[in-house]
């Protein structure tokens, strides 16, 4: 078990009903690898949290995710509008999710303060008109 | 110990989808939330998972917390395009024209009984 996973995903710009495939596919390798449910649970949620956001906030973007014996690495990056005030964004609530997503059931403003919960390690990098990249922890 | 396929019983609940197996599924928890992001966090395994939020988002929220089964509340409308991910993500989905909590009281009853 001393070998490293990488994989890329592309995450679409608007395609609602593609998002969370990402998530599905890491989830059923780590199932196949073995892993504590516990740890799937933990990286499923962070993991399709930030998809949902980059399709519905950013108009999509690029996923890369390391599968160690140690850790699983998210590292979530857009080129999307940039989170103007990180501490607002993180506040459980705030949400600037527009009407006809929010009648998908989105926008309850639990996704980032989710994603920091269910991560062992968190780091937001954003510049507002250059895009965001989340990077994710969460240990084995 | 609650299965599936006592829910199917019921005059209540008709069977969307079914997949092989579903019916054994034990049901944990009972769980009622609309909002994907805190349904997600706050449900845990092998809950029936009642709500009025039907669509895609829905079905990826259900496979990603290994819900027991969708409980399509209020009589809903339910597209061809989620009936053919449920098949494809093997995901239970009852529904039913109870609102919410009727519904979740009815699982309840059954869960105690
Ligand atoms: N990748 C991103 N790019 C730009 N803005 C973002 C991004 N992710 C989050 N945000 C901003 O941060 C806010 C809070 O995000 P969060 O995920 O907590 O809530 P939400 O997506 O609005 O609703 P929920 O996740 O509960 O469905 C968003 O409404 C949006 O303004
Ligand atoms: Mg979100």
């Amino acid at each position: 078990m001393s070998d490293s996973i990488k994989m890329t995903y592309t995450v679409s710009d608007t395609d609602f009903t593609r998002a969370g495939e990402a998530s599905s596919d890491v989830k059923k390798r780590l199932r196949q690898m073995g892993c504590d449910p516990e740890v799937i649970r933990k990286v499923a949620i962070a993991m399709y949290e930030g998809e949902i956001n980059m399709v519905i906030h950013a108009n999509g973007g690029e996923i890369e995710v390391e599968i160690t014996p140690e850790d699983i690495t998210m590292v979530l990056k857009d080129k999307g509008p940039g989170i103007p005030d990180i501490e607002k964004a993180m506040q459980a609530g705030y949400s600037t999710a527009p009407e006809n997503v929010r009648a998908l059931g989105f926008g309850a403003g639990m996704g980032l303060p989710n994603m920091k919960k269910y991560s062992d390690e968190m780091n937001i990098e954003t510049t507002v008109g250059v895009g965001t990249t989340v990077t994710m922890k969460v240990h084995q | 110990m609650l299965k599936v396929s006592e829910l199917l019983k019921m005059d209540c609940f008709t069977v969307k989808n079914l997949p092989e197996g579903g019916g054994d599924r034990e049901i944990g928890s009972i769980y009622c939330c609309d909002l994907l992001s805190i349904a997600m966090s706050k449900m845990t395994e092998a809950a029936a998972w009642v709500t009025v939020m039907s669509n895609l988002n829905t079905l990826a929220v259900a496979s990603l917390s290994d819900v027991a089964c969708v409980v399509l509340a209020e009589g809903v409308a339910v597209e061809e395009a989620m009936l053919q991910k449920a098949v494809q993500q093997e995901i239970t989905v009852l529904w039913t024209e109870l609102p919410i909590f009727d519904a979740a009281l009815k699982i309840q009853k059954a869960f105690e009984a």
